[in-house]
């Protein structure tokens, strides 16, 4: 080291006793140090950053965010409030821990970082308050998101939208979310177990016994996906359960820095799950999958849990994955140009990357249009194109470029928010009037159940 | 934190953006890729033409500011850390491909441009550009420049030195100096391109390179050799060579390298060994084939236990992708990773890599060693933990020991990533006492009050040799 490293803020010291300083010592006791010594500084994921791509600034990088926690661990600067910005600033994407050669886990060390800053940052009023709302008075209770989801299609439904649009009232809204009220699909008080059930029984050969996670956005925003995932797995000889007391996956928790509330959801999940006896948990949203296969390290100081968080993770896959290794599905044509958006967490995350790919090609007279940087993120992630709505745009709008180069019919994502981002992203470009963007297992489906038998297709 | 006068007078040229000296943007300018350097500059200004890199240089040089280029900053030799404060000036708003003219075969770029942007752009033409650091995903040719980066190619193509014909580049006063041009030919005077490639940052600014480009090989092929034993592995080097066949790359990978590349990719390869080469030609496919032929021949002679011809270049790719995976696998064995650079002859590699492995014993530490068969470049990298300081002081004392040893071989203390602060302290043994007054001499000519990089290739504490002390 060239220059000596200052000493640690004395914890005594009580005239240096500010939130911040306290954010300080909360890092230097929380992150993972070894991980942050993982970290070569060879910048090999700089290239892969959007927020670095978008800004040149290694602050904003991967490499650089790093060097800040460091910093801080190690006494060389008091986190402020550009530390705090920059942790904000980050997607979440993970596209950084895919490009590394040093495996080192970005992910783990932004929410141990966000942990942080959640419990010692100063907060405005306003802000906790919101905080508190969604992350724990409304996501993890099915009920009420669905109240929500309600009230939303009552909007919807009712005629309110067309006067909030006529009216001008919509003018108020800044100009994206007026856009994202346009593409929100219709939301709906049914989720999938209103709808088929807990149980559906495998066809042909059994492949074993999947637990389907059904998502809280996905069950009120996408209940149909929901409903041809169980279908589709079925079809691909798995018998399908969907227990009633599963919960959020946490996913969100996690990422804002709400880690006790994201601990106590995977024990609930975890608990409901192993009580299914179920081979496999199946995600169909890449976001929750990839927070799925972090419950053991999440719990990993829970020995208690320990066996069953590793098991779970363990056997954590995605839709995709079962698909691909269960009976093959009767898919008919649908002579369409198709592309695909990866889902960061499902790439990054789960490491999931070939197997939507292939599903897709493996329907009859379907062209495959490859999507250049088809990898690099959409902007999406998770609430991020609210709280950052210029870069999310943005990084949308470049996307859109290389998704109207495919020239496809049809653009596939494997995530909800991705996929909204997609039809926000349709809608800016005014590509809405001939291209749609579908979840992979809503295209699977049509073609399973609407496609065009590929042996008439062909006589004709 | 920048006084507040001189911060204004930045402004005023870059605008309040490009001008940063906040906490957060002087610690992520403060290190590089180089494990264990670490230095705080005052600020960071990121300039976006000639002018304003004039600029900035006036402004540094009435105040005596120190200032250190940088690109992404992935040089291995701590040349971008700041050791005496003053500014970092980071290079990549200056990113743009001026030109291709595929009529003089050049390419005229701004520093900034990423090495393998580059490689794109001139291979859509049919064109090539063939320096190749590993790193040039992330490595602007600015920097490449700076560091006569080598790569993979290095041994039938040459090094980034054999490519730039013509240079822009601002001196310490803000005078802009050019070198060269698109001239294949060019005697007139002093070669000032040659002296500026690979200073490291220490004699100017480079804004603007000319590089001779080259047409694009039509194929190219691969082969590894297995040995059970080292000094086979080095007959074959040079029984190739000797046969006056020039592989594009000639890669080698010690027992160590290989467990470890195993055990991460597990992509076959025979851990019981001593050593395996990697091989790829390049050029019209009768050549790249009979050359192959050949090599595979010369392999089985001298010694190769088991040699695989790659049937297409896709399984090439595959083969060379054990080779681009050795730094994947070692980075993730142990938190931090030494990678050095010493060079010998290619007929001393064997003679090297036992010296390496007898000075790790000695140490009781761990190295893996792999690199540039082909023209002696090795990379003898160790595997640590900067966090233990008592193992970071055996593994200084073993490099000073592998440095000695190189150069007794008649190698050098660094093929390709410079000297920059790490290897200072060991230029003399390679360049002479006559070699530093030389070089501190054309420093002065340059940048006479030394604020270009200050502290970058020559030290106060230069090391004594073993012999002498
Ligand atoms: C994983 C890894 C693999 C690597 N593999 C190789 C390899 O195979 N071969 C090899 O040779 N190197 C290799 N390197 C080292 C490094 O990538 C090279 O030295 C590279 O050329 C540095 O480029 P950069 O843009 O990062 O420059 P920086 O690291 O930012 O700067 C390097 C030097 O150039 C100077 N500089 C930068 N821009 C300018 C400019 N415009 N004008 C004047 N001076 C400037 C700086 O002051 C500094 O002295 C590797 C590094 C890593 C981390
Ligand atoms: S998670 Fe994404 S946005 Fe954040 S540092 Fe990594 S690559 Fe950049
Ligand atoms: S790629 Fe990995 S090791 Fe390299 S700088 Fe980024 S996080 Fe660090």
């Amino acid at each position: 080291m060239v220059q000596p490293v200052p000493a640690k803020p004395k914890k005594t010291d009580p005239a240096v006793v500010t939130p911040w300083n306290n954010l300080g010592r909360q890092l230097a006791h929380t992150l993972d140090e070894d991980e942050l010594t993982n970290c070569m500084r060879c910048g090999f994921c700089l290239p892969a950053c959007p927020t670095y791509r978008e800004t040149g600034l290694e602050a904003a990088s991967p490499r650089g965010r790093i060097a800040l926690m460091k910093a801080a661990v190690d006494g060389w600067m008091t986190p402020d409030e550009s530390f705090r910005n920059q942790m904000n600033f980050c997607l979440g994407c993970r596209a950084c821990e895919t490009a590394c050669p040093a495996d080192v886990r970005f992910g783990r060390l932004l929410e141990q970082s966000r942990a942080a800053i959640a419990e010692h940052a100063p907060i405005t009023r306003y802000e906790k308050t919101m905080r508190h709302l969604f992350f724990q008075g409304l996501f993890p209770h099915r009920s009420r998101l669905r109240l929500v989801g309600a009230l939303l299609a009552l909007y919807q439904k009712s005629g309110l939208r067309w006067l909030v649009h006529r009216t001008g009232l919509a003018r108020l809204l800044p100009p994206h979310l007026r856009q994202m009220d346009r593409v929100l699909p219709t939301a709906s008080m049914q989720g999938v177990v209103e709808r088929i059930g807990t149980h559906v029984p495998a066809h042909g050969k059994k492949r074993g016994r999947v637990g389907l996670l059904r998502g809280c956005i996905m069950d009120v925003a996408f209940a149909d996906t929901n409903v041809n995932t169980a279908r589709l797995l079925s079809a691909a000889g798995y018998e399908v359960v969907i227990p009633r007391s599963q919960t959020c996956c946490g996913a969100l928790h996690a990422h804002s820095g709400e880690e006790r509330q994201a601990h106590r959801l995977a024990k609930e999940n975890i608990r409901t799950f192993r009580e299914a006896g179920v081979d496999w948990v199946a995600s169909n949203a890449g976001g929750c999958g990839a927070q799925l296969v972090e419950y053991s390290h999440l719990l990993q100081n829970e020995p208690k849990l320990a066996e069953d968080a590793r098991w779970f993770a363990a056997h954590t896959r995605d839709i995709s994955q079962l698909l691909a290794e269960g009976n093959p599905l009767p898919l008919r044509s649908v002579p369409k140009r198709v592309t695909y958006q990866h889902s960061c967490h499902l790439k990054n995350g789960m490491k999931v990357s070939q197997e939507p790919e292939s599903l897709i090609r493996s329907i009859p007279d379907l062209t495959y249009m490859p999507l250049n940087k088809g990898e690099h993120c959409c902007g999406s992630a998770g609430i991020y194109n609210l709280t950052h709505p210029e870069t999310s745009m943005h990084i949308l709008d470049e996307k859109m470029n290389d998704v109207k180069e495919t020239t496809a019919d049809i653009l596939v994502t494997t995530n909800p928010g991705c996929l909204l981002q997609m039809k926000l992203g349709i809608e800016r470009s005014g590509l809405a009037s001939h291209m749609q963007a579908v979840h992979l297992v809503d295209l699977l489906t049509e073609s399973m159940e609407k496609g065009d038998d590929p042996h008439n297709q062909k006589e004709k | 934190m920048l006084n507040s006068e001189i911060k204004a007078q930045l402004v005023s040229v870059l605008g309040d953006a490009h001008v940063r000296d906040d906490v957060e943007s002087r610690i992520t300018h403060s290190y590089d890729a180089t494990p264990l350097y670490q230095s705080m500059p005052d600020g960071v200004v990121f300039p976006s033409t000639t002018q304003e890199v004039q600029d900035v240089l006036r402004i540094a040089s009435k105040h005596h500011i120190p200032i250190v280029g940088r690109g992404s900053g992935s040089n291995l030799s701590a040349d971008t850390v700041p050791v005496a404060g003053g500014l970092v000036m980071v290079m990549t708003r200056m990113n743009q491909i001026l030109e291709i003219d595929k009529e003089n075969l050049t390419a005229t770029v701004q520093p900034g441009v990423y090495t393998q942007t580059l490689h794109e752009a001139v291979e859509k033409e049919g064109l090539f550009y063939p320096p190749d650091p590993s790193s040039m995903k992330i490595s602007t040719l600015g920097g490449n420049i700076a560091e006569c980066s080598g790569g993979l190619r290095g041994l039938k193509y040459g090094t980034t030195k054999d490519y730039v014909l013509g240079l822009e580049a601002v001196l310490a006063n803000g005078q802009v100096l050019r070198t060269g041009g698109k001239l294949y030919k060019d005697v007139a005077g002093y070669d000032l391109t040659k002296l500026l490639i690979g200073s490291e940052g220490t004699l100017a600014i480079i804004t603007e390179a000319t590089l001779k480009l080259i047409p694009l090989p039509e194929s190219r092929r691969a082969l590894v050799a297995h040995y059970h034993d080292l000094d086979a592995a080095a007959r074959t080097v040079s029984a190739i060579i000797s046969d006056r066949i020039l592989p594009c790359t000639l890669e080698f990978m010690d027992r160590k390298t290989i467990q470890v590349v195993e055990d991460y990719a597990r992509i076959g390869l025979p851990k019981e060994m001593e050593a395996i080469l990697l091989v790829e030609q390049d050029g019209p496919l009768e050549v790249v084939e009979r050359d192959m032929e050949r090599i595979r021949h010369i392999a089985e002679t001298t010694g190769a236990t088991h040699v695989e011809v790659a049937r297409t270049e896709a399984d090439g790719a595959q083969v060379m992708a054990a080779r681009r995976n050795a730094l994947s696998a070692l980075a993730r064995l142990r938190p931090t990773l030494i990678l050095e650079d010493a060079t010998v002859p290619r007929s001393r590699i064997a003679d090297m890599v036992r010296e390496i492995n007898r000075i790790a014993d000695e140490y009781n530490l761990q190295i893996c060693t792999f690199g540039h068969a082909g023209d002696g470049n090795l990379h003898p990298t160790f595997l640590t933990d900067a966090r233990d300081t008592e193992e970071i002081e055996r593994v200084e004392k073993a490099f000073a020991d592998i440095f000695e040893a190189a150069i007794r071989f008649g190698g050098t203390i660094t093929g390709e990533h410079g000297v920059g602060l790490a290897k200072a302290p060991f230029l003399e043994w390679k360049v002479g006492a006559a070699g530093i007054t030389v070089m501190k001499g054309i420093k002065h000519a340059f940048d006479p009050q030394g604020i270009l990089n200050p502290g970058k290739i020559f030290t106060d504490q230069p090391r004594l040799r073993k012999e002498n002390m």
